[in-house]
Formats: C-alpha cells, sequence, structure tokens
C-alpha cells in the first residue's frame, strides 16, 4: 500500500510530531503549571517544574489583585464583536461587487484593497494618533474598534469573494427576473445561500480582532476601564515583581474563548484563514 | 439582462462604498498624513512648520542604517525558521499515521491567542532566576548559573526571534500542508507503482509542487514580521540597548514615547517604503505563478 509506513517510519513520525508539539504546546503547559503554584514556589531555586502544595488559589485570588480583570475582559470580547460586525458590513457588499459586477478597474480596486493587508497598524499609528487627538477620539472604545476594523476588512473581502463566484449565477437573474431589487437579492438571495462562507469571514475576522488589539489599545488608550486584556495585563507584566501564577492564571482564562470557539469551529478557521493555499 | 443594464453602471460602487469609506479614513488618508507629516518638525505642540527634508537628512546620519540593517536580519533569520520549521511540521501532519487528526488540531493554539497573552508566557519562561529555559539548561547542565536570557544583547535578539517563529510557525504548517493535500494522490500512487522510494516522492513530486506556496508563504511570512510590534515590545521595549530595535519599534519610540511626531513620521515612510517594495514583489510572483499554471487562481 502506498501509505504503509515500516516500524521505524512509524518511529521516526511520531517522535517528529512529538518534538514539534512540544515547542508549541509547552508554552501553554508551563502556563498552566505555573497558574496551580504558590508564589514561594516558583520563586524557588534550583529550578522545578511541580511544586508540593498546587492548587487553583490564583483562579480565586487574581480577581482581587486584578480588580478590572473582568472588565478587560468584557472589553476585549466588546471591541471584538463591533470590529467583526462593522467589518462584515464593509466585507459582505463589497466582496458581493468584486465576484459579481463587471465595472472598470475592478481588478486593480481588488489589487489596491489587497495590498491595504500589507500594512500593519504600527505603520499607521502615528497619523492616526494624531488625528484622533485632534477630534477628541483618544481614550474611546472607537479609537480601538476603528482600526481594527480596516485590517479585517482586505482578508474578509478576499476569502468571501471566492465563496461568492461559486454561487451560480442563475440564483440572482431568477430573482430579478422576478422583479426583486438589487439590494433585496444581495440580502434575502445571496446572504442565506453564502451563509457558510459568511461564517468562515466571520469567525477569521473575530479571531484577528481579538488577537490583534495591543497596539491600539496601548497607544490611543489611557483609562483603565477601557482596556482590553492584553493592555490590562501588561501593566502586571511590566512591575518590579510579577505575580506569575495570577498572571498566567489570567492570561489562560483570557484565551479561553478564543480556545472555545477554535476547538468547535476549527474545520471552518482552518479553512479562512489558510485560503488560498488550496486553489479555487 | 436588459432591465438591469441601467442600474449596472452605479450599483457596484455602491456596494463598495462602506469598504472605500473605512479604507480612505483609516488608511489612505492617514498615509497621506505621515507623508506630509514628515516634512514638518510637529511634535507635541499643535503648531509645526515644514522642514524640507531635515527629518530624513537626520535619520540617515545617525543609526538609523544599522536600525534597517537589523529589522533585516530579525526579519531573515525569523523567515528562515518559521519556513524550515513549518515545512517540516507540515510533512510529519500530512503523514497518514493514527491520530493525525489531533495531531492537526493541537499545532494551532499559539496562532488563535492574542499575540501578546502568548509573549507574556515566553517572558516568564525567560526569566533568569527562575524560568523555565534557564532551569532546565541549568539541570542539565548547558548553563552553570541563572541566566536572564532578556538582557544581553545576543540573546534577547534570540530570545525575540523564537517567540516570533512560535507565533508564525502554526500558520506556516497548515497553510503548507493545506497546498500537500491538494495535491493529487494519482500523482502519488504512479510514482510508487513506479518503485520510487517515499523520499524520491517528496523530492520529485511533494516539493516542486507545494513551491509556490512555499513562496508566497514566505514572502507573507516576510512581511508579518518587518510589520511585528507586540512581540518585541513586551519582551524587551527595544533593548538591551538597541540590540532588538527594529523599524517598527524605532519609529513606535520616537513618535510616541518621544513624541517627534515629524521624525517618526519620516521613518514611517521609509517602512511604507519598504513594504510597499515587498508588497510588488508579492503581485509579481502571483502573476507569475497564475501564468505558469492557468488554474492556480490565487
Amino acid at each position: 500500500m502506498l501509505h504503509k509506513y515500516r516500524w521505524y517510519e512509524y518511529v521516526l513520525i511520531y517522535f517528529g510530531v512529538a518534538v514539534f508539539l512540544t515547542f508549541v504546546l509547552a508554552p501553554f503547559v508551563e502556563a498552566f503549571v505555573v497558574s496551580l503554584r504558590p508564589l514561594s514556589g516558583l520563586f524557588s531555586i534550583p529550578y522545578k517544574f511541580i511544586t508540593d502544595e498546587m492548587s487553583f488559589e490564583a483562579y480565586f485570588s487574581m480577581w482581587k489583585n486584578v480588580p478590572l480583570l473582568w472588565r478587560y475582559m468584557l472589553n476585549s470580547f466588546f471591541i471584538a464583536t463591533v470590529v467583526t460586525a462593522l467589518g462584515l458590513l464593509c466585507i459582505i457588499p463589497a466582496a458581493y461587487a468584486f465576484a459579481r459586477f463587471e465595472f472598470p478597474a475592478r481588478n486593480s480596486l481588488l489589487g489596491i484593497f489587497i495590498a491595504v493587508n500589507m500594512f500593519s497598524g504600527a505603520v499607521l499609528i502615528i497619523p492616526l494618533f494624531k488625528l484622533m487627538q485632534q477630534y477628541g477620539l483618544l481614550n474611546t472604545y472607537f479609537a480601538m474598534i476603528a482600526p481594527g476594523t480596516a485590517f479585517v476588512i482586505p482578508t474578509g473581502i478576499w476569502l468571501l469573494r471566492s465563496y461568492l463566484v461559486r454561487i451560480p449565477k442563475e440564483l440572482e437573474e431568477a430573482a430579478w427576473v422576478d422583479g426583486a431589487g438589487k439590494i433585496y437579492t444581495l440580502v434575502r438571495v445571496i446572504i442565506p445561500v453564502a451563509l457558510p462562507g459568511i461564517v468562515v469571514v466571520t469567525i477569521t475576522a473575530f479571531i484577528t480582532a481579538y488577537a490583534q488589539q495591543f497596539i491600539y489599545a496601548l497607544t490611543f488608550n489611557s483609562v483603565n476601564e477601557l482596556n482590553p486584556l492584553p493592555v490590562g495585563l501588561f501593566q502586571f507584566f511590566g512591575r518590579q515583581s510579577v505575580v506569575w501564577n495570577e498572571l498566567m492564571a489570567a492570561s489562560l482564562v483570557g484565551i479561553l474563548p478564543v480556545l472555545f470557539v477554535y476547538v468547535f469551529l476549527q474545520r471552518y478557521i482552518v479553512a479562512g484563514l489558510t485560503a488560498g493555499a488550496v486553489k479555487e | 439582462m436588459a432591465h438591469t443594464a441601467k442600474q449596472k453602471d452605479y450599483f457596484p460602487y455602491l456596494l463598495l462604498v462602506p469598504a472605500t469609506l473605512v479604507m480612505v479614513s483609516i488608511v489612505a488618508y492617514p498615509l497621506f498624513e505621515t507623508f506630509r507629516l514628515s516634512f514638518t518638525n510637529t511634535s507635541m505642540s499643535p503648531n509645526y512648520e515644514y522642514v524640507g527634508l531635515a527629518n530624513y537628512e537626520k535619520i540617515m546620519s545617525r543609526r538609523f542604517p544599522e536600525v534597517i540593517a537589523r529589522t533585516f536580519y530579525w526579519m531573515g533569520l525569523s523567515v528562515a525558521l518559521k519556513m524550515l520549521i513549518g515545512t517540516l511540521g507540515a510533512v510529519l501532519l500530512n503523514a497518514m499515521v493514527p491520530g493525525r487528526a489531533l495531531f492537526r488540531i493541537l499545532v494551532m493554539p499559539p496562532w488563535v491567542i492574542p499575540i501578546a497573552i502568548g509573549v507574556f508566557i515566553w517572558g516568564w519562561m525567560y526569566n533568569g532566576q527562575f524560568g523555565m529555559l534557564s532551569g532546565i539548561a541549568q539541570r542539565i547542565g548547558i548553563l552553570s548559573g541563572p541566566f536572564e536570557f532578556l538582557a544581553y544583547k545576543n540573546s534577547a535578539f534570540m530570545a525575540t526571534i523564537v517567540t516570533d517563529v512560535w507565533i508564525g510557525v502554526p500558520m506556516v504548517t497548515l497553510y503548507l500542508l493545506a497546498a500537500m493535500q491538494s495535491i493529487s494522490r494519482d500523482l502519488y500512487e504512479a510514482a510508487w507503482v513506479d518503485g520510487a522510494s517515499r523520499f524520491y516522492r517528496f523530492r520529485r513530486i511533494t516539493l516542486p509542487l507545494i513551491f509556490p506556496s512555499i513562496a508566497t508563504m514566505a514572502l507573507l511570512s516576510a512581511i508579518a514580521t518587518f510589520n511585528s510590534f507586540d512581540i518585541i515590545w513586551i519582551l524587551t521595549e527595544g533593548g538591551p540597548r538597541g540590540a532588538t530595535t527594529t523599524m517598527i519599534i524605532d519609529t513606535y519610540k520616537t513618535a510616541i514615547s518621544r513624541f517627534k511626531y515629524g521624525e517618526g513620521a519620516a521613518r514611517t515612510v521609509m517602512i511604507v517604503l519598504f513594504l510597499g517594495s515587498f508588497t510588488f514583489i508579492y503581485f509579481v510572483l502571483l502573476s507569475r505563478l497564475a501564468k505558469r499554471s492557468p488554474n492556480n487562481a490565487a
């Protein structure tokens, strides 16, 4: 058989996978173990991987020692949700235009949208800072939402467009013949049919928006109540004596929502994030 | 559709209005502003004047060429490691062995979690007194005493790269895995019937067919790495003594920490020039690949 391996090939493959996954997952295991250990056990020399008195205490004490922790988590979630919603409002019509209509400069316009992906928020931080200062938008949710939205749109358009071109044209032509307006057709015919594609785009956008809040919040926001989780925890990270077990516990709780989304929807996520490798 | 011909003129543009509005106000106009501000001495105060090319002369005469060189070194090393480990990972995950579905799920976490949070964990692991890496290295005898990875120029440089590789590897792996799985099984079966060894099949079928994906991914990865901010900022803020100061970090320090927006804008223009050329190469590469095989409409 083609895929029959000899015993030493099995050993080699599993050994390689084990080394590879250790590199990928060891930090999470270490973070979890650290979150269970008392501080006195963490600050012991020589280094020990585990300590005697392991407990979930940090998961309770962190809410007291990081009083705004729940706020940070809600903020992260809120910002990512609004970014995703606003992103979809831009992505769906634009992707539909690029997938279905012939118009002058279509390809170069699409190229320009894709090219935006090559820049990051870090490049635009100075003018955005000045503009937001000028219009009094610093220290608002808007300051963290707007730049995030801009950077989920290009990928979203690209993903959804490649999904929409595969939907048969007859579908909307039938709707038009029946006298449906173009916007009505988009909302009532195209969007329901394209729902699986929209789900992929939504998840991709949400994960991106949840992952990339750091620089905007760090730069545009100095009101602690509005901080998303990464920046909220960063204040504790930079201190002289870091309460590591609580920091790790808070970090792990903070990534639970995405891991949860991920475990259930990983098929869609892989499809979304690796689109382009498999040819249309 | 005759009766829609009239509407055809403006409807697609109407559909593009929301996305274009966001792009113009968040990307295009700020980019233009950066360009304009790079010729000014703008700072904290609302008043500023045009100073011609002074900002560019200033950055050219100072340590900036060194920062550019460091950025490319950092990027080159990181991307090379990502591609190497990612390709190896994809080959391993592509093997038809029991458990492979689970392995594929387990690769992804560093990619989907917020970057900053992954970096916090690495920050702990690099801790000299109590961290895991220093501890293990002492246990097995590589180090004789505690070693603060982020306190020395070379080790901090490497530490930021390792963290960047950790975050970037899952995407490279899954992207190349998807590329490998899109290769037709018939090719392998034909080669197998002809008695080609596993390694030969890899070298003569897999590698050439995924090469376009490797090239595309390397370029995309280079662009993302060039833009990298969170990792370095959280771990070292560009230190120690500038050892991890890339162009992005340097710009951020100048503009946001020292309020020299004009000088920072000039640095940003340089970054945009580099990113622009990467983007150009990317599009050239894509059109070349599309021409070579007409079905590859990536």
